[in-house]
């Protein structure tokens, strides 16, 4: 089943003459609208009429998450404020988020790809999409509501939580369709064996998860549980949200909406192209967007690609599977965390920088962050009541820094282990 | 003045004992000792032969360890000894933050040891009132 069927099977020879067109006119309107791009072009001596083919990107300058800081909340916008009609945003590595922007035309344009991913999936105007993503500043829900109503499809726009509340709908309104991080979904299936839920009452077919990394052996377990395909979907809010990429029913690799999006796999350490079918870091132009479009921008997802045709007979490149990341950013519950975050906090506090380590677990399918900190002199108080007050309040800071709840635990000192005198700051059991 | 000593303790196998042994190891006596506790951590606190050395050690041995100023009074070991005591604190507006009791040889006196805020005020309010206070010198004689 094809959303866009000419776009989706469009011979690669003439996708890359479309590429082209629309990356030459994405160079223009950030060149001319954004001093941030037109400072980077100049520094490199290159210039929007350089580029005559989609190869040509590789001329043009590279986009940090940091440059989206820098210029924050809306310098790398292209189109003025008058236009833009919605921001979400996600968390920055310290302190302040960061912020996108869309027109009237990227929210349409957004919802179109992700109409085309819920059909990926199986879905059409029948289908009873339930969006439990979280609703709010986070793509996640907005992002696959708007796709499953532009589908035609029944939306149910239930947000994350009260698992026993969605399961309810789901046996109520017959929801085809489920769209939440694979964790949550795990979570669902464990809750419906607890109510002893009749699966005859349940109509689900497929699942659209993504927001966090998540294994095949995870896949397997969530088809067997909920009895349902599970697409895996990729995206990020800084290019759009959910629906930069999008398992189809065969599973074999992640296709890329490459009308939309100019997909490169580079080396992270030498910034130079890699072929087709090499590991490396996964850099990404929009070549289709008003409010916010970014040129090159660095993902430091770890994937591959392929261009072979798939069985479904889409000719989109497919990327495999994120395979891990070329910076430290931890994704607890499809929320961007990042040690420094942490880090900023506890420094905040104490004045010194307290020795302090990240664990994260994942507890029947939910994923759990605790903050251990080492009580050095400058925090020890030989009264309880002063110890718990400023366990609370760095537990209350980080979690108003990163929107997600924490545990702190004050440990002795140096029961953080050092290596090389370097303490090792994050421990990941989730084994994903 | 009496000097207490304060470790930090996770709730951990094996914290206390390790404590003692850095303790016994530097040949530093435990005169009193009491513990706070709550579901991940604890303070044990004690009266030792030599706080500051103590306190040396055991943060060489990598706990945090601290000194606290506290008071400690005789009381009679009799119904309504320590009420008449408390008695006095809090009619001086002195909230205790935390106390304890130990004992030495065999004696009609209870020893009792009060963390306040403001130990001048305490003290002057508890001798005002009749109680005796012990010295430094009067602990290490224990």
């Amino acid at each position: 089943m094809y959303w866009n069927k000419e776009l989706e099977c469009m011979d690669r020879e003439q996708l890359l003459k479309v590429q082209a067109e629309k990356l030459k006119a994405t160079a223009k309107r950030v060149y001319e609208n954004v001093p941030f791009y037109k400072k980077a072009f100049d520094d490199i001596g290159v210039s929007p009429e350089d580029i005559k083919s989609a190869e040509d990107v590789r001329l043009l300058p590279f986009t940090l998450k940091q440059d989206l800081r820098d210029n924050y909340p809306f310098g790398m916008f292209a189109s003025p404020m008058s236009e833009i009609c919605r921001v979400h945003a996600s968390s920055g590595t310290t302190g302040k988020p960061t912020v996108v922007g869309y027109t009237a035309r990227d929210i349409q344009s957004w919802a179109q790809l992700m109409a085309r991913t819920f059909t990926f999936a199986g879905g059409c105007r029948d289908s009873v999409i339930q969006v439990a993503y979280g609703y709010g500043l986070f793509t996640g829900g907005l992002g696959a509501h708007y796709g499953a109503e532009a589908l035609g499809a029944v939306t149910v726009p239930v947000s994350g939580g009260n698992t026993k509340r969605q399961i309810m709908l789901m046996e109520d309104f017959g929801t085809t369709i489920l769209a939440c991080t694979p964790s949550y979904a795990l979570n669902i299936a464990e809750v419906i064996d607890e109510l002893g839920v009749n699966r005859k009452n349940l109509k689900l077919k497929a699942g659209v998860f993504g927001a966090e990394p998540w294994t095949e052996a995870m896949r397997t377990e969530i088809e067997q549980r909920l009895g349902v395909l599970a697409i895996d979907i990729y995206g990020l809010s800084e290019i759009i949200g959910p629906g930069v990429a999008s398992d189809c029913m065969y599973k074999k690799g992640l296709h890329i909406a490459e009308d939309f999006f100019l997909a490169e796999i580079i080396d992270p350490n030498t910034l130079e192209p890699l072929p087709h079918g090499q590991k490396g870091e996964l850099v990404i132009t929009t070549i289709d967007k008003d409010g916010i479009p970014l040129i090159r921008y660095r993902t430091r997802d770890i994937t591959s690609l392929s261009v072979e045709k798939c069985d479904c007979g889409r000719t989109l490149a497919r990327m495999d599977k994120v395979m891990g990341r070329t910076d430290d950013m931890l994704i607890i519950r499809g929320v961007n965390v990042y040690p420094s975050q942490i880090e900023s906090v506890l420094v905040d506090m104490a004045e010194v920088q307290p020795h302090y380590q990240i664990i994260v677990d994942r507890v029947d399918n939910f994923d759990c962050l605790e903050v251990q900190v080492e009580v050095s002199s400058a925090l020890f108080s030989d009264e309880i009541r002063h110890l718990e007050t400023l366990s609370n309040k760095i537990k209350a800071e980080i979690q108003s820094v990163l929107g997600i709840g924490v545990t702190v635990t004050l440990v002795e000192p140096k029961t953080i282990a050092r290596s090389e005198g370097k303490a090792r700051r994050v421990i990941d059991n989730r084994n994903i | 003045m009496i000097k207490q000593i304060s470790v930090f303790v996770e709730n951990k196998k094996g914290r206390l004992a390790k404590i003692t042994d850095v303790l016994g190891r530097g040949g530093i006596d435990l005169i009193a000792l009491s513990i706070a506790d709550t579901t991940n951590f604890g303070i044990m606190r004690c009266i030792v032969s030599d706080p500051d050395k103590a306190v040396t050690l055991l943060k060489d041995g990598g706990f945090t360890a601290s000194t606290t100023e506290v008071i400690v009074a005789e009381v009679t070991d009799k119904p309504g000894g320590l009420a008449r005591v408390l008695e006095l604190l809090d009619k001086a507006g002195i909230s205790v933050e935390y106390l304890y009791s130990f004992v030495r040889t065999p004696s009609e006196n209870a020893l009792i040891l009060f963390r306040v805020e403001n130990v001048a005020a305490a003290k002057e309010a508890l001798q005002t009132g009749g109680v005796k206070l012990l010295t430094e010198q009067d602990i290490q004689n224990i």
